[in-house]
């Protein structure tokens, strides 16, 4: 396997979805490729930063708005 | 015990494995309803803006969600977690939405028909004729942590975020941005393990490109 092969089985790679040999090709070709490596470590990079963007809180009006349907919700018949 | 009734009791245990909060809130609880409606409140943000564009639609569709989530309590039986129950409301809600709302808005980008959909995933000139790496990707390691966990570095996540084509865009949000298995994503856009690879695969990849460009 080459790096322009390896750089599209990494979510393949990181989803354990390989099969058994080429887990094995793929581990073995990191082992001695610098760039690879790195773009690796970047995608994993770029998945943590995703799981950070969600960030913003309930806007006030919404909050209200959900109480409401709450207590409509309660009160139905 | 045999290994078929142990499955049975599992299985048994598993369905009516009883969620305090899902209690509490059936019961009426307005305290842990509210706890519950601000914890994801965030997480359903993003998916909703993985569908449709403006803010106050989306707040509108995560209010209709909570809505549909209380008037279909009582067949919730536990299979799935609360969190997987709502998303998915959420989810199908939005879609709903942004198909109603692209009659209106013609929804075509030169990028959903051309690079989103195939070809390498990285542009075949940073390598050379034996196909190994003649310009890898730049080092992120020396970068000081401060810049590359800055709020400028998420606002550039967000954008590239934006700007992936839709089926894309929502892949990686479910997996990515809201932490779902990729067994329950595979349920909720029912698509194959083999294609939600792809277009996660495809996603991250163009995300780590603006990355780069940001982070040079």
């Amino acid at each position: 396997m080459n790096c322009r092969q390896i750089v599209e089985l990494m979510t393949d790679y990181l989803e354990g979805a390989l099969s058994e040999a080429d887990r094995k090709r793929f581990e073995a070709h990191m082992t001695d490729c610098d760039g690879c490596t790195e773009y690796l470590k970047q995608l994993r990079t770029t998945m943590r930063l995703t799981g950070r963007i969600a960030d913003q809180s309930i806007p006030a009006q919404l909050e209200a708005e959900l109480e409401q349907a709450f207590r409509d919700w309660k009160s139905r018949p | 015990m045999d290994a078929v009734s142990a499955a049975h009791r599992l299985w048994e245990l598993a369905v009516t494995m009883v969620d305090p909060e899902l209690e509490a809130v059936r019961s009426g609880d307005d305290r842990v309803f509210e706890e519950l409606t601000r914890r994801h409140y965030p997480a359903m943000l993003r998916i909703a803006m993985a569908y449709v564009r403006d803010r106050e639609v989306a707040d509108d569709v995560i209010q209709e969600a909570w809505v549909t989530f209380l008037n279909t309590l009582d067949r919730f039986e536990g299979r799935s977690t609360l969190r997987t129950w709502l998303f998915g409301i959420l989810t199908n809600l939005a879609r709903a939405r942004r198909r109603r709302e692209s009659r209106f808005i013609p929804f075509t980008s030169l990028f959903e028909r051309g690079a989103g959909a195939r070809g390498p995933t990285v542009d075949r000139r940073r390598f050379g004729p034996d196909d190994r790496w003649k310009s890898p990707p730049p080092s992120w390691s020396l970068l000081p942590e401060t810049v590359v966990e800055s709020r400028e570095t998420l606002a550039v996540v967000k954008g590239a975020i934006d700007m992936l084509p839709p089926k894309l865009r929502e892949v990686m949000v479910l997996r990515d941005v809201v932490g779902l298995s990729s067994a329950e994503v595979g349920n909720l856009l029912a698509i194959t393990p083999a294609n939600q690879r792809v277009r996660l695969h495809r996603a991250r990849a163009a995300v780590r490109q603006k990355l780069e460009g940001f982070l040079k």
